[in-house]
């Protein structure tokens, strides 16, 4: 009879299978670290911080972190949710997201992890960067305001999609996302409303046309319950091509 | 002639007098009294003194966007709006006919709109005024002072206007914010206890609104020459009715009637308001004046809101408040009917045919349907008009082949009333201020001649945000010879 290895988060046991990150095994276990940039089909990245926990007393990355049989996790403290919140709040400063007539509001897994977490204020003076819309694509449409970099487009339609529409350019403030077209239009490239990339933006970005406000209040992923409720629905599993609308 | 008092002879001359902002009046906007050695008012304006165009906002933004984002207009209005830019954007996605569920449904909150917004514009804004005089003590006359004097009227209104909300709340999704309109119907069904929920308290709402018409009345008959004479003056009128002539605050074609209230167009189609409606720019406000095309821009303004809809209406739809309009027409030989004060009155007999509708649609099993959406063929204009609880409504969209809106044009309902309101200030103005010192019952009685058109200032400047109050007296010369701040009170 063989037992698992576990660590212990919080001071729960947490099993793991060999290879699996600290978030992916919470997540497996429907224990939730809050988290921006990862997504469940694909592989960490670990660029958000938003996953910061304390192995063994070190500040790490969730996402990337490998589990290892013994450690000792620190998550829900005061302490990292304060990190926390100052990165939402970064993130909300540094682009232009007004959430009251966001399409993308219910949905939005920065507003999600912002409410979670509390964040009640805007911590920083908001740079209103000023960002185009392309509307270009007859079927989809790119809110730039939004976008938090977390590189989940580039990675879905280069490992997915086998498109590489998305790419990020640019360095520290002036990083921003490109798409794949001397014109710099999404039209010019080879997107599809049935790629990969049209539904792996955790924010309202990359969006179909004319789905908006479909689905009333009450009824969005993130009305009836906070995101760090739903950590299932996180848990790892193989990327699918097409997946229903969530 | 309806001019003569908009611009003094000689201004440099004069005194003047500014009551900034109007308080219990939503918005931000700025009286000027323009006075003589004599203190004698030769000169009365209303103007706003701030705007950002919202339209701006709205460039460049999906069209499926703007009927959540135009909310964004007015803390006040938003349902008007929300509605209106949605059924702008229906003919943007070739919709003409809604499905029977989604028409009711917005109807429903539309009317909910009108009930809430009534019954906080009667209770909370104007009874205070009109229950104590409006000369009395400052300090009594709030909606504190009327829950003490009153706790009966006081409590329904709070209770009205929560029915309102909550018709709002279960058709939009939300209190405030809703996005249950979308272009081409609505994304929300009622529920079965959602209908039910509402449906047990409608026989109170219904009586507590008879009550309140009857209270007005009452008011009327204690002093008619009062409330006929304030702030009087006769002119046009704006509404859309239906194709029978019926009132119908969500949709319908345009009437204009004249001053003489022969009529100058009748069942105007929505889309084409802009061949009868222009607006004219005045360099001393920010608020547009629009006028009726065929009569130029000095004889062509016209009132627009409830004492409008009461005269263009041919009846209302509902018994109680089809009785009451006629009373109301018929009252002191229809004196009522054209005075100021009369938007009192016919607002609250809105409310009563509000609470009638609103039964109606709850009684009506199309309305717990679940077929939402229509559909159509894509189209580059769309035009929606409502009648808001203000007046008349009007959001026009141009969107292009990318889906993005590249021009709007809104007329709310404050703006077509721009004229209609300097017109009662002069009005009052010469009734009540002439060779007497000024006081703050008399520059009272200016507020409430502005109060009666409800207007919604943060609406009509498309502003953002309030601005606290300031009087202000500055001398011919610009210089300010006293200045004092008054509390906004409960103005929201
Ligand atoms: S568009 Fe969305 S998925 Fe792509 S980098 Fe920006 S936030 Fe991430
Ligand atoms: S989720 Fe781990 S760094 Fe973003
Ligand atoms: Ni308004």
């Amino acid at each position: 009879m063989s037992t698992s290895p576990t660590f212990t988060l919080d001071g729960r046991e947490i099993p793991f299978e060999a290879g699996q990150t600290v978030l992916q095994a919470a997540l497996t276990a429907d224990v939730y670290i809050p988290h921006l940039c990862y997504h469940p089909e694909f592989k960490p990245h670990g660029s958000c911080k938003v996953c910061t926990i304390k192995a063994d007393g070190r500040h790490v990355s969730a996402c990337t972190w490998p589990a290892r049989h013994g450690m000792v996790v620190e998550n829900a403290t005061e302490e990292l949710d304060d990190l926390r919140r100052t990165l939402v709040q970064m993130l909300f400063a540094e682009g232009n997201h007004f959430c009251p007539s966001c399409e993308y509001s219910g949905h939005c897994l920065l507003q999600a992890v912002g409410y979670d977490l509390q964040v009640e204020t805007a911590g920083f003076r908001h740079f209103f960067p000023v960002r185009p819309v392309d509307a270009s694509h007859p079927e989809v449409w790119l809110d730039l305001n939004r976008c938090i970099l977390c590189e989940l487009c580039v990675r879905a339609s280069d490992e997915v999609d086998g498109k590489h529409v998305f790419g990020l350019s640019g360095r520290g403030a002036g990083k921003h996302l490109i798409v794949n077209a001397l014109s710099g239009r999404l039209a010019d490239t080879d997107m599809a409303a049935t790629d990969k990339a049209a539904e792996v933006c955790p924010v309202g970005v990359i969006l179909k046309k004319k789905a908006g406000f479909r689905v009333p209040i009450g009824e969005r992923p993130f009305d009836r319950e906070p995101v760090s409720a739903q950590a299932a629905r996180y848990a790892p599993r193989p990327p699918a091509r097409h997946r229903e609308e969530d | 002639m309806s001019f003569e008092m908009e611009t003094a002879p000689h201004p440099e001359q004069l005194r003047r007098v500014a009551i900034e902002p109007v308080s219990r009046v939503e918005g931000h906007g700025k009286v000027t009294l323009l006075l003589d050695d004599h203190n004698r008012v030769q000169q009365a304006r209303l103007h706003i003194s701030e705007f950002r165009g919202f339209e701006r906002f709205i460039q460049g933004r999906p069209y499926w966007e703007v009927p959540v984002l135009v909310q964004r207009l007015c803390g006040i209005c938003p349902v008007s709006h929300h509605l209106c830019a949605a059924k702008a954007m229906d003919q943007v996605v070739g919709v003409h006919r809604l499905t029977p569920t989604a028409e009711r449904l917005r109807r429903l909150m539309h009317y909910g709109q009108i009930l809430q917004s009534h019954a906080l514009h009667f209770f909370h804004l104007s009874s205070p005024d009109l229950l104590f005089g409006f000369d009395s003590e400052v300090a009594r006359r709030n909606i504190v002072g009327v829950a003490a004097a009153h706790p009966d009227i006081a409590r329904q209104g709070v209770l009205l206007r929560k029915f309102g909300q909550e018709v709002i709340r279960v058709t939009a999704g939300k209190r405030v914010h809703g996005t249950s309109a979308v272009p081409g119907g609505v994304n929300k069904a009622l529920a079965v206890a959602e209908r039910d929920g509402l449906l047990k308290d409608i026989y109170d709402i219904i009586k507590w609104s008879r009550e309140a018409v009857a209270l007005t009345r009452r008011l009327f008959e204690q002093d008619p020459d009062t409330y006929a004479r304030f702030g009087r003056f006769d002119a046009g009128a704006l509404a859309l009715v239906r194709a029978d002539g019926a009132m119908d605050l969500y949709h319908g074609g345009l009437r204009a009637r004249d001053v003489a209230g022969e009529p100058i167009f009748d069942h105007v189609a929505p889309d084409t308001y802009d061949d009868y409606i222009h607006e004219q720019v005045k360099p001393w406000s920010y608020m547009k004046f629009p006028y009726i095309r065929s009569l130029g821009p000095d004889d062509g303004w016209y009132r627009v809101g409830p004492l409008a809809r009461m005269a263009l209406c041919d009846f209302i739809p509902t018994p109680f408040a089809e009785r009451e309009r006629k009373a109301f027409l018929a009252f002191d030989d229809g004196r009522a009917a054209g005075s100021t004060l009369g938007y009192h009155w016919a607002r609250l007999i809105e409310m009563l045919h509000a609470a009638e509708v609103i039964k109606d649609l709850l009684q009506d099993e199309q309305t717990l349907g679940t077929e939402l959406m229509a559909e159509g063929a894509r189209q580059g204009r769309g035009v929606g008009i409502i009648e808001a609880p203000r007046g008349t409504l009007i959001h026009h969209y141009e969107v292009n082949e990318e889906d993005l809106v590249v021009r709007a044009n809104l007329i709310v309902s404050t703006t077509h009333n721009n004229n209609a309101m300097n017109q009662s200030i002069r009005e009052v103005a010469r009734q009540y201020f002439d060779g007497r010192e000024l006081s703050e019952g008399l520059l009272n009685h200016i507020e409430v001649a502005i109060r009666a058109f409800d207007p919604c200032l943060s609406c009509a400047t498309h502003a953002l945000g309030r601005m606290p109050l300031e009087v202000t007296l500055v001398d011919a010369g610009g210089h300010t010879v006293d200045r004092a701040l008054r509390d906004p009170g409960e103005a929201c």
